[in-house]
Formats: C-alpha cells, sequence, structure tokens
C-alpha cells in the first residue's frame, strides 16, 4: 500500500507491451485485460485459454520471464515480469 | 538438510474444510500447519471473498488461530509410510513430515465436450468467477452462464454484482427435478432465503431448465453460443461462456498415497479417518456435497485428528443433515442422457493433446484410450478428459503416478530434503 | 511337429502375449500363412512395452546382441516406411556420451567395432558435441555417434502390427489369461480352451508363470516424462555407464539416458533394480536418476515433469534373449527375457522364430538365443560371465 492507502499497481510487461494493474492480480488476469484471449497453441494449433482457473486444466499456460509452461491463473502479477503468449 | 517436522497436523487445502479442521485442531492446542497452491487461503468459494457472510467468518478464525499457513505451494508427491509430502514453490521443493494429516483437496468442475467448447473464454462456472477474483474485469461484458446446479445462480449472482449482463442461465436439469430439489430446500429455510434472494437478483437473466450449449461459436474467441431447450435451437451473443457440470473429487493425492477411493471420492469413516493409518480426509474430496458439509467434515477431521474424539462426535448430527442437503443436490443434477450425444465427431476431447472423440469412442479400456490416442498423456494427467470419459463411456480411470501435478524435475530430488522447524 | 485333430478352434500356432514382441511374431506366422492366435488379458502392447523408452538401438555387448539389434535395427527400417504417424519413428541418431578421456577409449574402441560391422558411426569431439547438443554441459570428452538409431511409440507400434496380422488372418483374443498350456491346449483363466499345435510364449516376466523353471527375473526401471520443449535435446543420449548399469546384476543402479520425443517432450532413465515386484514408483531411485541426468545436462533442471512410472524387464542371466524351442516341450517356444532391448529386438526375435519354426534359412546365428543353453550351468544373475564370446568383465557399479 502506499502511504495515502491508495491501491499498491504493479507494472509488467505482456508480450513486449507494459501493462498496469493492481497488486493481487493474477497473471491470467492481466492477459485477459491487455486483451489477449489467446493464451497457448494447442497440439494442432488451436488457440487456447484458462478454463478451470484453479490451476488443473493448464490451457492458461505462457511463458513468465523465459521459464516456459507456468500456469497464469495461479501466479500473481510482479513488477517487472515478462510474460509472453503463444 | 538435518530433519525436522512439518507440525502435529498438516492440512492440504485452505478452502472451507481445510480452514475449518485447522481451527478446530488449533482449539484443541495441536501445532497446525495449512498448504495451499493458490495464492492466498479460501479455496474456489471463499478465495477473496469481501462480504460478511460464512466465508469471511471463518476466514478471520482462521487468520486468528496461530495455524501456519504455506501458500503458492503445491503438493507433488506423498509418502504414506515415512508420513512424509513433498512440496513445491515458486523457488524451492522440500519434505516435510506430518503427525496427521488432513486431506482437504477440494474438488474440480466436471466440464463436458461440445463443438467448440475449447474456444477462447469458454471457462468454467468457477474458472470464470476465479479469473475475476484474481482481477479480471467483466463490467458491460454479456456472460452466458451453462451447466448445472445451484453454483450456477451464486456465481450469475456474483458477476451481474460485477456489473456483467448474464442474458441467460441455462440448466441442463428439467423443471420435475428442479422442483422436487426446491420442496428438499424447504427443510433448510436458510438455503430456500438465499435461493429466493439470489433469483431476485437475476429476475433480468431469464432462467431457462432442459436447457444447454450445443455449440460454442466463434474463431479464436468466444462469440457466441448456440443453446437448445427441447426443441427450439437459438443463438445468444455473448463475450464469455461459464459452463460446468457438476464437480469431480480431487482424489489423486490420497489415491497415491494408498488412501481407498470409493464412488464418491475418498473413503472415510465416521472421524474423517481414510484407510491409510494418520489420514484423515474432508470436504469436497470425499464426496461432492457443498460448503457447509465441507466445514463440518473439516472440524469433525480437525477434532479427530488432535485427539478429541468426543468433541468430533458432537458434529455427527449436523454433519448428517448436511449429507441430506448433499444427497438431494446429486439426485436433482446428475447431467443428463443428451449431454452424451453433444461431442461430434470432430470434437476435442483430451485438450492436452488434441485427441478428437471419433479416435475415442470406440476404447473399451482407459488404458487402452490413453496407450492408442495419447488421451490423458499430457500435463492435466486425465483430470479433464478422465471424467469425460468417465460419463461418455464409462471407463474407469487409471492409476496414479508421481507426480501428483507436473513439477520441476529438481523437485523430484527433494523427496530426502526435509524442511526443518516450519512450525514451532 | 505333432498333429492334433483339427476342429473349429485349432490354431497353427498360438502367441501368448501381445506385447511388441508377441505382435511382431504374430504377424510374422500370419504372413507365413500360419493359423494364428494372439491371446492376450490387457492392452495391446500395454505392458513392458508401454513402460520402456522406445530406443532403437544398435549394441556391442557381444557377438550375439549386436547381430539381433543390427538386424533388427533394419527390419525397422523396412517396417517404418509403412508405419502410421502414431508410431513416431524417428531416426533422431543415438549420442553414446564420455565423460572423460577413459570413456572417450571406449568411444573410439566402439567406433572401430562398429566400423568393422558396417554400422554408420562417427566420433564426435567435446567441440562438434557440444555444437550437437547445447545443453549437454560444457566439458564432455566426446561422443559417439549412431545415426541409424531411432526412437518410436511401441505401444501404437505394437497395435499396428496386431492389426496387420489381423488383415493376415490371425485371431485377437483380448481380455483373457493363459493360465496353463499343456497337450495342445491353452487353458484361459475363464475356463476356455484354445487348441494349437504351437505356443509362443512372448509375456515377458510372466513367462515362468506358464514354464516353471525359466530363467528370468524382473529387473524394474523407472521412467520421468516432462512437459513439451522442442529443441531441447535432439539425439537419444546415454552415458557410457549405462553398460555398467546394465551388466550390474544385484546393485540397485542409475545411469544417465534422455530422449526427445517427437512431441517435443523429454524422456528421462534410466534405472534397474533387481529383486522388486512393487510397481509403485521409488521416490529414491527417481531422486537419484535425476540427479545423475542433471550431472549431464543441469538445464533439466527447471523443465516440468508430468508424470513417472515404473516398468519390469525380463532378464535372463546371460543378457540374451530366450527365442526358440523350449527345452522339454516339443510344442512350446519361447520369445521372451530381452532386458532392455525388447522393443528393439522385438523385429528381429520374430523374423529368427518364424525361421525356427518354418525351418527356414535365417539371416543371422540362431544358436545363441536358444533356450536350450540355459540348461547347462551358466554364470546365474550375480556372476558378470557372458556366453557366446562376449567381451565383458565385470565393471564397477555406481551405487547409490
Amino acid at each position: 500500500m502506499t502511504e495515502c492507502g491508495a491501491e499498491e499497481i504493479v507494472e509488467l510487461r505482456i508480450n513486449g507491451t507494459g501493462v498496469r494493474v493492481r497488486a493481487g492480480t493474477s497473471v491470467a488476469a492481466a492477459v485477459l485485460l491487455s486483451g489477449e484471449p489467446v493464451f497457448r497453441r494447442s497440439v494442432s494449433g488451436e488457440g487456447r485459454g484458462p478454463l478451470c482457473g484453479m490451476g488443473i486444466c493448464f490451457e492458461c499456460r505462457v511463458t513468465i520471464d523465459d521459464l516456459e509452461h507456468c500456469r497464469s491463473c495461479q501466479i500473481l502479477c510482479r513488477d517487472g515480469m515478462e510474460v509472453r503468449t503463444a | 538438510m538435518s530433519r525436522g517436522f512439518g507440525a502435529d497436523i498438516v492440512v492440504a487445502g485452505a478452502g472451507p474444510a481445510g480452514i475449518a479442521a485447522a481451527v478446530r485442531a488449533r482449539e484443541c492446542g495441536r501445532s497446525v500447519l495449512v498448504l495451499d497452491d493458490n495464492p492466498s487461503a479460501g479455496g474456489q468459494i471463499w478465495r477473496g471473498e469481501q462480504s460478511h457472510g460464512q466465508g469471511s467468518f471463518w476466514l478471520r478464525r482462521f487468520a486468528g488461530c496461530a495455524a501456519k499457513l504455506i501458500t503458492s505451494a503445491r503438493i507433488v508427491d506423498g509418502d504414506a509410510q515415512r508420513r512424509r509430502l513433498i512440496l513445491e514453490t515458486q523457488d524451492e521443493a522440500f519434505a516435510l513430515e506430518y503427525g496427521k494429516l488432513i486431506l482437504a483437496i477440494g474438488a474440480r468442475e466436471l466440464f463436458l465436450p461440445f463443438p467448440g467448447w475449447t474456444t477462447p473464454n469458454v471457462m468454467g462456472i468457477g474458472g470464470l468467477q476465479a479469473l475475476v477474483k484474481s482481477g479480471l474485469r467483466i463490467s458491460g461484458k454479456r456472460i452466458v452462464v451453462a451447466g448445472t446446479g445451484p453454483l450456477m445462480l451464486a456465481a450469475a449472482d456474483y458477476f451481474r454484482r460485477h456489473n456483467a449482463v448474464v442474458p441467460v442461465i441455462a440448466e441442463q436439469a428439467g423443471w420435475i427435478r428442479l422442483a422436487r430439489f426446491l420442496l428438499h430446500l424447504a427443510k433448510h429455510p436458510g438455503k430456500l432465503c438465499q435461493a429466493a434472494v439470489l433469483r431476485f437478483g437475476l429476475r433480468r437473466s431469464r432462467y431457462l431448465a432442459s436447457c444447454w450449449v450445443e455449440a460454442a461459436n466463434g474463431n479464436e474467441k468466444l462469440e457466441s453460443v448456440r443453446l437448445r431447450q427441447d426443441a427450439r435451437v437459438w443463438d445468444e451473443d455473448c463475450d464469455y461462456l461459464a459452463t460446468g457440470y457438476g464437480f469431480k473429487p480431487n482424489s489423486e493425492l490420497a489415491e497415491l498415497m494408498n488412501c481407498r477411493i470409493c464412488n464418491t471420492g475418498v473413503d472415510v469413516d465416521a472421524f474423517q479417518r481414510t484407510s491409510q493409518e494418520d489420514i484423515y480426509a474432508a470436504g469436497e474430496c470425499t464426496g461432492i456435497g457443498g460448503a457447509e458439509l465441507a466445514i463440518v467434515e473439516g472440524e469433525t477431521a480437525g477434532y479427530a485428528a488432535a485427539g478429541r474424539n468426543d468433541l468430533a462426535e458432537k458434529l455427527f448430527r449436523k454433519r448428517s443433515k448436511a449429507r441430506q442437503f448433499a444427497a438431494a443436490l446429486e439426485r436433482a443434477f446428475a447431467p443428463r442422457e443428451e449431454l452424451r450425444r453433444l461431442p461430434s465427431a470432430g470434437t476435442i476431447v483430451c485438450r492436452c493433446e488434441d485427441v478428437v472423440w471419433e479416435r475415442l469412442e470406440s476404447m473399451k479400456s482407459w488404458r487402452s484410450a490413453k496407450l492408442h490416442t495419447r488421451c490423458g498423456m499430457g500435463p492435466c494427467q486425465g483430470r479433464i478428459c478422465g471424467p469425460i470419459l468417465e460419463f461418455l463411456l464409462g471407463l474407469e480411470p487409471d492409476s496414479v503416478r508421481p507426480p501428483v501435478f507436473p513439477a520441476r524435475l529438481e523437485s523430484l530430488v527433494a523427496a530426502n530434503e526435509i524442511k526443518e522447524g516450519i512450525c514451532q | 511337429m505333432a498333429r492334433a485333430a483339427l476342429n473349429e478352434s485349432s490354431f497353427d500356432i498360438a502367441v501368448v502375449g501381445a506385447g511388441i514382441v508377441g505382435a511382431a511374431c504374430a504377424r510374422e506366422f500370419a504372413d507365413a500363412g500360419l493359423r494364428t492366435a494372439l491371446i492376450e488379458p490387457g492392452v495391446v502392447g500395454g505392458g513392458a512395452t508401454a513402460a520402456g523408452m522406445g530406443h532403437i538401438a544398435v549394441m556391442d555387448d557381444s557377438e550375439a546382441q549386436f547381430a539381433l539389434t543390427r538386424y533388427s535395427q533394419i527390419l525397422w527400417k523396412q517396417l517404418a516406411e509403412r508405419l502410421p504417424a502414431d508410431g513416431e519413428y524417428v531416426r533422431c541418431g543415438a549420442l553414446w556420451v564420455a565423460a572423460d578421456e577413459a570413456e572417450m577409449a571406449e568411444v573410439h574402441r566402439k567406433q572401430r567395432y562398429y566400423s568393422e560391422r558396417g554400422v554408420p558411426v562417427e566420433i564426435l569431439d567435446s567441440h562438434s558435441l557440444a555444437q550437437a547438443e547445447s545443453n549437454l554441459r560444457p566439458g564432455m570428452a566426446g561422443a559417439l555417434l549412431l545415426p541409424d538409431d531411432a526412437v518410436a511409440y511401441p505401444p501404437c507400434v505394437a497395435k499396428f502390427l496386431v492389426n496387420e496380422a489381423l488383415e493376415l488372418g490371425a485371431k485377437l483374443i483380448q481380455g483373457r489369461r493363459v493360465a496353463a498350456i499343456g497337450g495342445g491346449t491353452a487353458t484361459l483363466d475363464d475356463g476356455t480352451k484354445i487348441s494349437s499345435l504351437n505356443f509362443v510364449l512372448a509375456n515377458g516376466i510372466a513367462a515362468p508363470v506358464l514354464m516353471e523353471g525359466l530363467p528370468i527375473q524382473p529387473r524394474k526401471g523407472h521412467l520421468v516424462i516432462t512437459d513439451r520443449y522442442p529443441g531441447f535435446v535432439q539425439h537419444q543420449m546415454i552415458e557410457l555407464g549405462y553398460l555398467r548399469s546394465a551388466h550390474a546384476s544385484d546393485i540397485d543402479s542409475v545411469a544417465f539416458n534422455v530422449q526427445p520425443r517427437p512431441s517435443g517432450q523429454l524422456l528421462i532413465g534410466s534405472s534397474r533394480q533387481y529383486g522388486s515386484n512393487d510397481s509403485g514408483v521409488d521416490a529414491q531411485i527417481i531422486g537419484a536418476m535425476l540427479k545423475r541426468a542433471f550431472e549431464y545436462m543441469p538445464g533439466l533442471r527447471a523443465l516440468s515433469a508430468i508424470r513417472s512410472w515404473t516398468g519390469f524387464r525380463a532378464a535372463t542371466p546371460d543378457k540374451l534373449p530366450l527365442i526358440g524351442p523350449c527345452p522339454g516341450r516339443e510344442d512350446v517356444y519361447l520369445a521372451t527375457g530381452h532386458e532392455g532391448l525388447g522393443i528393439t529386438t522385438s523385429l528381429g526375435t520374430a523374423r529368427v522364430l518364424a525361421d525356427l519354426v518354418l525351418k527356414r534359412e535365417c539371416a543371422i546365428e540362431t544358436t545363441p538365443y536358444a533356450p536350450e543353453r540355459t540348461s547347462h550351468p551358466l554364470a546365474d544373475a550375480r556372476g558378470s560371465v557372458q556366453i557366446g564370446g562376449a567381451r565383458g568383465s565385470v565393471q564397477t557399479m555406481r551405487s547409490i
């Protein structure tokens, strides 16, 4: 929290573009907020996005700070994060 | 690393059952460590809870009970003989030992496939709700809610309160079943009131029985859904489809630790004990029954694990009553026969490996489906497609193997490294 | 061959076990015009066939092992031409990795061995190895490259072979287990009797159940598979210490072995244990196996593992399979005991066995695999002496 009690903002980059979200926002929510519905490409090339929201379906996988296959629905945004979708 | 103890009682899962278990076990003076794989406690239903309901009541008690909580920690393996769990967090992996273990690992939504169900912005009912709770803004968005069960009303109301428009709530159960369920609800006036309040709040939404989604349309992003109610079929424009057909217990960790699994979930006795010594289970993982039942089961397990069977016994009657509600839920909302005919030949059934229905419909066993089509071989390890094949073909799932969730390879080496003194 | 009275259910040959070995055998017999039955209690290719790595390898442990693996490797190349995509046959080649100069000397010895026998082979020095596999840790001495080595997905290959056998007239009897064989009849666990002039035991570690005294011991192995990381590994890679592990008889051992799947997933092994018939995953073995793998490829640490599992190899005392007539049983043949080479040598085994049954000339010498050799005093599981002119001597094991 900042001194005056306003909500903390986190800045991260999604596919190279800067995005500002409230602290406590999941990476999945941030990706959707950035206007990108496609998180990954399936085995046959289909665009996919989050389904279960609880880390079970693996459809929300993105690359975070060069680490592939991160389940974005269970990871909170951090300052300076680099997120890449498919 | 040297040996150390995790806690007298380790609770896996910080949802209603886990929280209730922790609170009661702490009351009995035991040291308690609670683990959850999400960034905060509350489980699917209470995470991010702001209002003054039952959830925030229990969350406050939990915060004040001095149980230790580790969030964003995923259990990847368990050894019942050594009384050990292997955990993975963002940055490390370690083993911890338990005196007693309470599995409150919850349930997941049951998804049924239909053409277009893999389109982005088609999500679970709890799935979309979880995303909104973690920051997705849905103001002004059109959300069709479809599937089955009372969760749909609660979720639709949640969406409405976040300024989304919910034009349709499509319930696959027919009116007769719903009416019977309402009659049962009359025995629980509190619940009946709840339902009425929800329905009133959603008066601008059409709540349709015997109605389901036949197809989702959109190229790389949802544009509309095709709904059917009896003979009537129509398209509804929408930004999101929130769909789910009930729940499946998360019994995999229990099975991995050699706990007996029965047809409802993890098999437990009157004191919530599993077939494995010193392992208890409570909540949705023992059988789908809703938050109230999860709470009282959690309390029972917490007392029993703390050695206070006398206190646990006092909850039996309350639990019985809550179980009746659970049984009524199951009768009313079991997915109907027509849903078995929703997938077309080219509909993807296994999303991890893109295995389509026509390759699976003649399979005689889960194992042959898996080995010969790769269905279930992806990272979800059959959690999504397994229940689908169970519903569509009656196939029983395969055995569970570690890691119980995908984990970093280096975490699988942590089995012998015990974390010291987590809980003093 | 004894002739039984012909009736509706008679077969010329009944193969017990539809793993990849049994499937290949059934296909050969059906192709030769024999009335063939294939009996499988579970899923086609669902036993050791599904558990193993699917590496189609040439090996130089002994002349006999070399002959069978090389012959099989060539048969695999021919099969690949008609194998469907789900068989996932890829000729990615194998690298036997040398960590130091002592191992490099072994690389040179192997290169000479294979060269003399017409197997394509190349030596990579430290620099070219680093270029070929950028995720190996720096400082490796070099490697032996075998470009003809391939990988495949055995359960679907087994299924394909079964389907070919069926098209050629064979009959698959599925869901029932053979309880006993005697007097020209196999009795199934539901009481059904299958009459056949001949039987083939291709049921791996279960063979001794039907034929008491067969010198076959289960040798448990562990594997881990990762999520998709295309390009992380290019070749099947094995440390030279693998051979010590494969030789060791009574110590639990691990050795670095990684395979790139066409999906981009990495299959990581390997481990060997005697005396266990518990199919549960042993976390300590997995830990030791992965620690060894990290020593060769540190970048593996951060990759996501999806599943681990175990399987049981059928091991014989002299490390060669049993292919041929069962001693003392006129109508029973054996096609088992392949240890870690079942996938590779399935095709060669089927050819050899078919040649023996049909009294055809075989492309390779068949006596080293003759089951009757086991009725002579043979070094038991504790020793390391091999029959058939092998060069092996006891090598110290990396115990865990």
